[in-house]
């Protein structure tokens, strides 16, 4: 066994996060770790990597007791961690990021061990990259590769995952499988932690499942399928992932024609009717989410023709606030970044985008701000403590609420949702897709971007793919088989056929 | 009661510091005519907190506010000698007039800053570098790099230790500095302007994704901010009673301080008007403190130079905790 966790518990003050974690490991495999948020992983993850001591418990590497007291003294022991929010620096070039913080030295100069990165390089499939341009120039999932490629400088005995694939496309996922499938071959135990429950699936050999800081189950993985997976996770039968809720499509409110952006998109044309869950599927950097920018007035536009309920918009002089106006609204991809002021609190965040509404000669209506929150937080199930906390206190589920929240007190006709799921846990995302189908069925349009297929088969009337700006013809979902999709995302050929 | 504690944390520390003082200094210190002359010490510094919180919380700088002070002295001095040679008094509408260009040049400057940084996108940090420069070099010029001495008017009152009438008990500026901070502490809690401050200096695209025109209100805060600063160089002016173009030099640097001391981030976000205001005392306090004892300059400056680190230390650790 490479590495076994023996009732490993952990408390921060009086809130017990591990309550006695046991895992093994074996050499040459991968465990997939799977749990809701807050369930403990990433607690459990600090003690793996030396970030948080445990307070009882055993660890053992290779059959010796293993206590790292810091993350660098993890990495002498051969613990590598690949981290969700990517680590690189990105005015360094490749090299330079590769051997961060253990630069080989000569005489008090870096001695770059130029041989050994570009072989590191070509095992995570980056042979093609030089070793001295920058990292800036590399794409999110090549940086990612990266990061892989400094845990291999090393002799690793454990690499371990951390959602690595939330902000990946199918196609980058592929190649970061193939790396997985290498490491495995050279005998390092990987541990790999992931919402994505098909790809756990694919590249896991066994699994561990934890709960409110317990292990409550693990196995071989082609013992288990996902529904007993997710009936662990989250510690119910959940009857249904994907609800459907019956709804009509309606006349047509949003018709777009031959939008093109500075960059991307090329050129998207699309119509969407009241009551209609639109998804739009393709690679990250197909142009999906500069398409809905472009829609929602927060990037400038180079052509083409919108109309909003029959009125056809100058996007010339379109701005968000215009946008808000005429019945658009927005979820961001980005929840952290863009989507909220994260040392805002819950209240303050969700009336953000209508204090007007809530507002006398420009003084806010505290009572009124603090009653409308309650509402949404009490509708959506959010859970906090209370409406004045800080949004960086809860989890990504609880913060996308936030922001669900926002656009339904603001009540727009039309609403665009950039993954409305991501690295949010199974729970929450099935409470999401409740609420979309809710939502058409009160007769709102609903454009769905996302990366994860099975959630946009799932829940949308119809999809269509990006592929390098270029939005496809629109198809209702069940005349879209999984292989034109993928064929028109990579390489955009577009099967008119529905039998291939 | 955490948050209550944290919330206290720079008050705590101001009457921490009040009786430290009043226990190794002579009795005088304790007294209501010293108390008195704190607080008018706080009234400059104090008023362009305000504007600095403003501009702090929304993720911005002012590195110019002394020089703007400066600037503000000597406008208000010129207006103040306009077409009178050499009448003795001026009457209340002229001096009025003065303090309204004094507040009316620095808003200019600060507009010109919010502009630049708003529309071109240059760091608030660079453009009030250079408006720092800017303004005490035009402040020199009308000046002809003298000080501008004024005729007798009702703005040297402003900032008499014993006001008259008596029953005014503090100086004008300090009831003025008082009005401000409530005004401020109303902006940034009740109304739109502060919640999109924060707004602003929280995330700016959370911002712009919720449809707040993000450039304009960063000139409005600028201005504003800038504007607070022009009624802390009638203060000045008060204090000195004549038009000064090297008045205030590193001022900035103690508006900051108090700011930070009182709980704001520069990057944005967090900030208030009793917070800031309440560094400013610290400070005073200290400075005052100090001199009672005999202590030389640049002790002060060391002290202060510890609290400015230690409070910020301080939040950052609290917050770590959470």
């Amino acid at each position: 066994m490479r590495l076994t966790l023996h009732q490993i518990t952990k408390s921060f003050g009086a809130v017990a996060a591990l309550k006695g974690i046991s895992l093994e490991a074996k050499a040459g495999e991968v465990l997939a770790l799977i749990g809701e948020n807050g369930a403990g992983k990433s607690t459990l993850m600090k003690v793996l990597s030396g970030a948080e001591l445990p307070d009882s418990g055993n660890m053992l590497l290779n059959n010796t007791p293993y206590r790292p007291q810091n993350p660098a003294d993890g990495k002498q022991s051969g613990v590598n961690m690949i981290y969700q929010e990517l680590t690189v620096a990105p005015h360094l070039s490749v090299a330079e990021n590769i051997v961060l913080g253990s630069e080989p030295r000569a005489f008090g100069f870096v001695k770059y061990p130029i041989e050994r990165i570009k072989e590191v390089l070509a095992q995570v499939g980056m042979a093609d990259v030089d070793p001295f341009s920058s990292v800036s120039f590399l794409s999110i999932a090549r940086q990612q590769l990266l990061e892989i490629a400094r845990a291999l400088m090393f002799e690793s005995q454990v690499v371990i995952f951390d959602e690595p694939t939330s902000s990946l496309t199918a196609e980058d996922v592929k190649a970061l499988f193939k790396v997985i499938s290498s490491l495995k071959n050279k005998g390092i135990a990987v541990i790999y932690i992931s919402h994505f429950l098909e790809e756990v699936m694919e590249i896991a050999d066994s699994y561990a499942v934890i709960r409110d800081g317990e292990s409550v189950g693990n196995g071989r993985i082609e013992d288990v399928g996902i529904s007993h997976l997710i009936e662990l996770m989250v510690g119910r039968s959940l009857s249904d992932v994907y609800p459907k809720i019956p709804h009509q499509m309606g006349n047509n409110i949003l018709e777009v024609s031959h939008l093109k952006g500075k960059i991307l998109p090329q050129q998207v044309s699309f119509t969407l009717a009241k009551g209609e869950i639109f998804g739009i599927s393709g690679l990250v950097g197909a142009g999906r989410t500069e398409t809905i920018r472009c829609l929602f007035g927060q990037d400038p536009t180079a052509g083409g023709k919108v109309s909003i309920h029959g009125n056809n918009i100058d996007l010339a002089s379109w701005t968000v606030a215009k946008a808000l106006r005429s019945g658009l609204d927005h979820v961001s991809e980005n929840r952290k970044e863009e989507g909220l002021a994260l040392n805002l609190s819950i209240a303050q965040n969700m009336t953000l985008s209508f204090l007007a509404k809530i507002s006398k000669l420009s003084l806010l209506n505290l009572r009124a701000e603090e009653n409308i929150s309650k509402n949404w937080v009490k509708k959506l199930s959010l859970k906090s403590s209370s409406v004045h906390a800080k949004a960086t206190s809860l989890s990504g589920g609880n913060q996308q609420k936030i922001s669900l929240g926002r656009i339904l007190e603001l009540n727009n006709d039309i609403f665009f949702l950039d993954e409305p799921t991501r690295g949010i846990d199974v729970g929450s995302k099935a409470e999401i897709y409740r609420l979309i189908q809710d939502l058409a069925a009160n007769g709102k349009a609903i454009v769905v971007v996302s990366s994860y297929l099975p959630e946009l088969l799932g829940i949308c009337d119809t999809l269509a793919v990006m592929h390098k700006g270029v939005l496809s013809p629109k198809k209702m979902v069940s005349n879209w088989t999984h292989y034109q999709i993928m064929l028109y995302a990579t390489s955009g050929i577009f099967e008119t056929e529905t039998t291939a | 009661m955490k948050n209550i504690f944290v919330k206290l944390g720079p008050f705590l520390a101001l009457v921490a510091v009040y009786l430290l003082f009043a226990a190794i200094c002579p009795p005088e210190f304790l007294g209501f005519y010293n108390f008195k002359t704190i607080i008018t010490q706080t009234v400059i510094i104090g008023i362009a907190a305000m504007g600095m919180t403003m501009i702090v919380v929304s993720g911005g700088i002012d590195l110019s506010v002394g020089s703007q002070i400066a600037l503000g002295t000597v406008v208000a001095g010129l207006v103040l000698n306009y077409g009178l040679g050499d009448v003795l008094a001026v009457g209340g509408f002229q001096a009025f007039l003065a303090a309204i260009s004094a507040i009316a040049v620095c808003a200019t400057c600060g507009a010109i800053i919010g502009l630049f940084s708003a529309k071109l996108k240059i760091v608030p940090f660079i453009v009030t570098l250079g408006m720092m420069q800017i303004a005490r070099g035009v402040a020199k010029w009308l000046a002809n790099e003298q000080t501008i001495s004024t005729p007798t008017n009702p703005l040297q009152t402003l900032m008499m230790v014993d006001p008259d009438p008596a029953w005014m008990v503090f100086a004008p500026g300090v009831w003025i500095g008082i009005l401000l901070v409530v005004i401020t502490s109303i902006i940034l809690k009740y109304t739109i302007l502060g919640r999109y401050t924060f707004a602003i200096g929280s995330n700016e695209k959370t911002a712009l994704l919720c449809g707040i025109p993000v450039a304009s209100y960063r000139i409005v805060i600028y201005t504003l901010g800038a504007a607070f600063a022009g009624v802390s160089s009638v203060m000045q002016y008060s204090n000195l009673t004549v038009g000064d173009p090297t008045a205030a030099a590193g001022m900035e640097l103690d508006v900051i301080a108090a700011v930070v001391i009182g709980g704001g981030s520069l990057s944005g976000g967090e900030g208030s008007a009793i917070g800031s205001i309440v560094g400013a005392l610290i400070m005073a306090v200290l400075r005052n403190g100090s001199n009672m004892l005999g202590l030389p300059n640049y002790v002060q400056e060391i002290i202060i130079g510890t609290i400015i680190v230690g409070a910020v230390a301080l939040d950052r650790y609290r917050n770590a905790g959470k």
